[in-house]
C-alpha cells in the first residue's frame, strides 16, 4: 500500500470564480491545508490610481459581478466619510433597499444553485428541479425579487447605475416603488416557506469554536455601516480595522489571507446572525426559534439555514423602506471635495467588506485598498477543512472525502472572483 | 398540420442535444449571471441542450466536440491562451460574452499604466501566471459571435443560442445609445444638462439605462460602428472637461477596443 495518496479536484464546481485544493494526510492526520485561488489578478487597487472619485464606484463594481452593489455601497460610504459628507435618512433609505435586493439575490443564487445540492445528495440544481420542481422555482421567484428591487434602485441587477457619492441618480418614481413592493409582499411567504424548508434540512453536527466577526449598528441588524465588533469582545471603528486586520501572500494563492488579532475569523451570514439576533425584528426572531437554530451556533453548516433566514429579514426590511412615504428631499446632495482619506465598511452578502481611498485636492484617487470578505475567510476555511476532516475520518475513500472537502468550502460561499481563481484538492497520505 | 406516423418517429434515431460549454477567464462572473438569473426560463434551456461544462452551474465535462461554447473574461495569463486555443478546435460556435472577453474589459486599463502593476498590488508577485496585457479572446483565436456588454443580458445569450441552433444568421446590433433616447422620449442629458455621454458612439443593448437615470452613457457596450469619436471629444472639451477627463470617459469599461483607445490615447498624451 503506498504511503501517499493524492486526491485533486481540478475545477471546483458549484462557486463563484475557480478554485483548489491541495492537503497532505501524514499518520493519520491532516498536515499542510492550501486552499489555491489562482483566478488571475485583476488588479483594481491599481487601475483606481489617478481617476476621479466619480468614476470609483462603476470600478470597483466590476470587481464582482454577483455583489457589485455592495462595492458601490462601500465605495461611496468611504469616499463621503472623506469629505466628511452625511448623506441623511432618506438616501440611507434607499441605500437600504439597494443592499437588501443583492442580499436576496445573491443569498437565493447561493442557497440553489450552489449548496443545497451539497444537502440534498444532487449533482446540480438541474437534477434538484428534476426532483422538485417547487422547491427550485421558489428559489428563482425570490432571486428575481432581489434582482427587482436591483434593478429599481439602480436599472439593472448586475452593475446597477443609480448609485453615486453623495447619493442616487435619481429615486425611484412612486408607481415603480409601488410595483416592486407588492413584488416583495408576495414573496415574503415564499421566504417564510424557505425557512421552513432549509431548517429541515439535515446538517451534519460540527461544534468548532470559531471567532464571529461582524458590523454592529445602534438599532438596526447591520447592513451599510456600524462598528466592527467580534464574539471576542472586540469593537471598533472601522476606521481602526486596519491596525488589527492582519493581511498575508501565501504562496498558493492570488487572494490575500487575513487574520483579525492573530487569529483566524469568520465574516458573512452565519457571522452576523451569531453577532445580531437581537437587532432583528420579532417575527424573524419567532421564525428563528421555529427552525430549532440556537444562537450563537458553531455549526457552520447552519450558513445555509443562516442565509435563508437573510433572505426573509431582507425582504421585510426592503418592504418598510418602500413603504414610508417621501419625504421629497433630493436624491443627491452636493459633494464638497476636499483631500482626504476616507474610509468605511459595509456587510456585503458575504461579510464585511471594507474600503480605504485617499484622494487628492481634485478628487483624483492617490491610493485605495480594498479588504474584500473572502479573503478575510480564507484562514479559517483552511482550519475547518483540516478539523472536519480529521473528524470525520481519514480512512473514507478519496471520492467521499472529496465531496465533503467541497461542501465544507461551498458553506463559506467563496466569491473566488472578489477574492480575486480556484480550487484543486489535492491530498498526499504518508503512511496510512 | 401534418404529423408524423409513429412508425416514422421510432425509425428516427434520438436527436442528439446541442452540446454547450459556459467557460470563464478572468472576469467579474457577472456574464454567467446572464444564464443563471434566467429562472425558469434555464430550466426550460438545460432539457433542450445539454450544459456540458459550466463551472459555476456544476457540470465540468471536458471540453470536446461542442456546438457552442460561451467564454466570459479576458486572456489574461498563459494557462488562458492553451484554454481558447484548445476550446476553439473543439467548438463549431465560439461566442464571447461581455466586455472582458470581447474588448479585454475593465482590467485592459492596466495595459496603458508604465512599469509592472502587479509588484504595486502582491509583495511577492513571482508566485502568480499573469500577462502584462489584458486582452480580448479574438487577439489569440477566430470568434465566430461577440457579445459585447458589462454585463451582458438574458435575452442576449439566448437570442444567440436560438439564432445559432436555428441556423440562421445571428443578430447584429448596429445602433447607437443615442438613438435608443430618442426611441425611448429620454431627453439628452448633453444638451439639456451639459453632462458628458458616450451614447453617440457606443452601441446599444442596454436600453439606454444611464440616460434614463439622467446620467451620461460610460461605455459599456463598446464602441457603435462608425464611431465619431474625435468630434465626440471635442464637444466635451467644449464642456469644460480637461484633456485628461476626456481621456478617461474613453478608457474606462472598454478601453482596449480600438476606437475607444485611440481616442483616449490622443487626449492623454494632449
Amino acid at each position: 500500500m503506498s504511503d501517499d495518496r493524492i486526491l485533486r479536484i481540478p475545477v471546483m464546481a458549484r462557486v463563484e470564480g475557480k478554485g483548489a485544493l491541495e492537503m497532505t494526510v501524514s499518520r493519520g492526520r491532516v498536515g499542510e491545508v492550501r486552499l489555491r485561488i489562482f483566478e488571475p489578478p485583476r488588479l483594481f487597487e491599481k487601475i483606481l490610481e489617478g481617476r476621479e472619485f466619480r468614476e470609483v464606484p462603476d470600478i470597483v463594481a466590476r470587481i464582482c459581478g454577483i455583489c457589485p452593489a455592495a462595492y458601490q455601497l462601500t465605495a461611496v460610504s468611504a469616499i463621503e466619510a472623506g469629505f466628511g459628507l452625511q448623506p441623511g435618512e432618506e438616501i440611507s433609505r434607499f441605500r437600504k433597499i439597494l443592499a437588501c435586493g443583492e442580499w436576496i439575490s445573491s443569498h437565493s443564487l447561493h442557497v440553489h444553485l450552489l449548496a443545497a445540492p451539497d444537502f440534498l445528495g444532487y449533482e446540480d440544481v438541474m437534477e434538484w428541479a428534476r426532483h422538485d420542481p417547487e422547491s427550485v422555482r421558489r428559489g428563482f421567484e425570490l432571486h428575481a425579487v432581489g434582482n427587482a428591487l436591483l434593478s429599481l434602485m439602480g436599472g439593472r441587477p448586475v452593475h446597477p447605475v443609480g448609485a453615486c457619492v453623495g447619493g442616487f441618480f435619481r429615486f425611484p418614481h412612486e408607481e415603480e416603488r409601488e410595483a416592486v413592493a407588492s413584488r416583495v409582499r408576495a414573496a415574503l411567504p415564499l421566504a417564510t416557506d424557505l425557512v421552513h424548508w432549509a431548517a429541515s434540512l439535515p446538517y451534519p453536527e460540527s461544534e468548532r469554536a470559531f471567532v464571529s466577526v461582524s458590523l454592529r449598528a445602534p438599532d438596526s441588524y447591520p447592513m451599510n455601516g456600524g462598528r466592527i465588533v467580534s464574539s471576542r469582545g472586540l469593537s471598533i471603528d472601522p476606521s481602526d480595522f486596519e491596525a488589527h486586520v492582519e493581511e498575508f501572500q501565501v504562496s498558493h494563492s492570488t487572494a490575500f489571507h487575513s487574520l483579525l488579532d492573530g487569529e483566524p475569523y469568520l465574516v458573512g451570514p452565519l457571522a452576523r446572525l451569531n453577532l445580531n439576533a437581537d437587532r432583528l425584528p420579532p417575527e424573524i426572531l419567532s421564525l428563528i426559534a421555529d427552525s430549532g437554530i440556537r444562537l450563537p451556533s458553531t455549526n457552520m453548516n447552519h450558513s445555509l439555514l443562516a442565509r435563508a433566514i437573510e433572505i426573509r429579514f431582507a425582504l421585510g426590511e426592503a418592504l418598510a423602506h418602500l413603504e414610508k412615504p417621501s419625504t421629497g428631499s433630493p436624491s443627491s446632495l452636493p459633494v464638497p471635495i476636499r483631500e482626504s482619506t476616507g474610509i468605511a465598511a459595509t456587510e456585503a452578502p458575504r461579510g464585511i467588506l471594507w474600503h480605504r481611498y485617499d484622494l487628492s485636492e481634485n478628487g483624483l484617487v492617490r491610493k485605495a485598498r480594498i479588504i474584500p470578505p473572502t479573503s478575510q475567510n480564507q484562514t479559517i476555511m483552511e482550519a475547518d477543512l483540516r478539523e472536519s476532516l480529521e473528524t470525520g475520518g481519514l480512512e473514507r475513500p478519496d471520492e467521499a472525502l472529496r465531496k465533503e472537502a467541497e461542501r465544507i468550502v461551498r458553506n463559506y460561499d467563496p466569491c473566488i472572483s472578489c477574492a480575486t481563481h480556484f480550487l484543486d484538492l489535492t491530498v498526499h497520505r504518508r503512511d496510512r | 398540420m401534418i404529423k408524423p406516423t409513429p412508425s416514422r418517429q421510432q425509425s428516427l434515431p434520438p436527436p442528439r442535444k446541442p452540446r454547450i460549454a459556459v467557460l470563464k477567464l478572468a472576469s467579474c462572473d457577472g456574464c454567467q449571471l446572464a444564464f443563471l438569473g434566467l429562472g425558469n426560463r434555464l430550466l426550460e434551456l438545460a432539457a433542450m441542450v445539454e450544459f456540458v461544462h459550466f463551472a459555476e452551474m456544476g457540470p465540468l465535462g471536458s471540453l470536446t466536440d461542442l456546438d457552442i461554447t460561451f467564454i466570459e473574461g479576458s486572456l489574461s495569463t498563459q494557462e488562458d491562451l492553451e484554454t481558447v486555443r484548445s476550446v476553439r478546435k473543439e467548438s463549431r460556435y465560439l461566442v464571447t460574452i461581455g466586455a472582458c472577453a470581447t474588448s479585454g474589459g475593465i482590467q485592459a486599463l492596466r495595459n496603458l499604466t508604465s512599469g509592472d502593476p502587479l509588484a504595486s498590488v502582491y509583495p511577492s508577485p513571482d508566485f502568480i501566471d499573469f500577462l502584462a496585457h489584458s486582452t480580448p479572446v479574438s487577439s489569440e483565436v477566430p470568434v465566430d459571435l461577440e457579445l459585447w456588454g458589462c454585463p451582458v443580458t438574458g435575452d442576449q445569450v439566448l437570442g444567440a443560442l436560438r439564432t445559432i441552433l436555428l441556423g440562421a444568421p445571428p443578430p447584429v446590433e448596429h445602433d447607437k445609445v443615442c438613438l435608443e433616447c430618442k426611441r425611448r422620449g429620454i431627453s439628452c442629458v448633453t444638451v439639456t444638462k451639459g453632462v458628458p455621454c458616450l451614447g453617440p458612439v457606443t452601441l446599444t443593448g442596454c436600453g439606454a439605462l444611464c440616460p434614463s437615470f439622467g446620467r451620461g452613457c460610460y461605455g459599456c457596450f463598446g464602441p457603435s460602428e462608425n464611431p465619431e469619436t474625435a468630434s465626440l471629444a471635442r464637444t466635451f472639451s467644449g464642456l469644460g472637461l480637461t484633456p485628461d477627463e476626456v481621456a478617461r470617459r474613453f478608457l474606462f469599461i472598454n478601453s482596449n477596443a480600438g476606437p475607444f483607445r485611440e481616442e483616449g490615447e490622443r487626449w492623454q498624451e494632449g
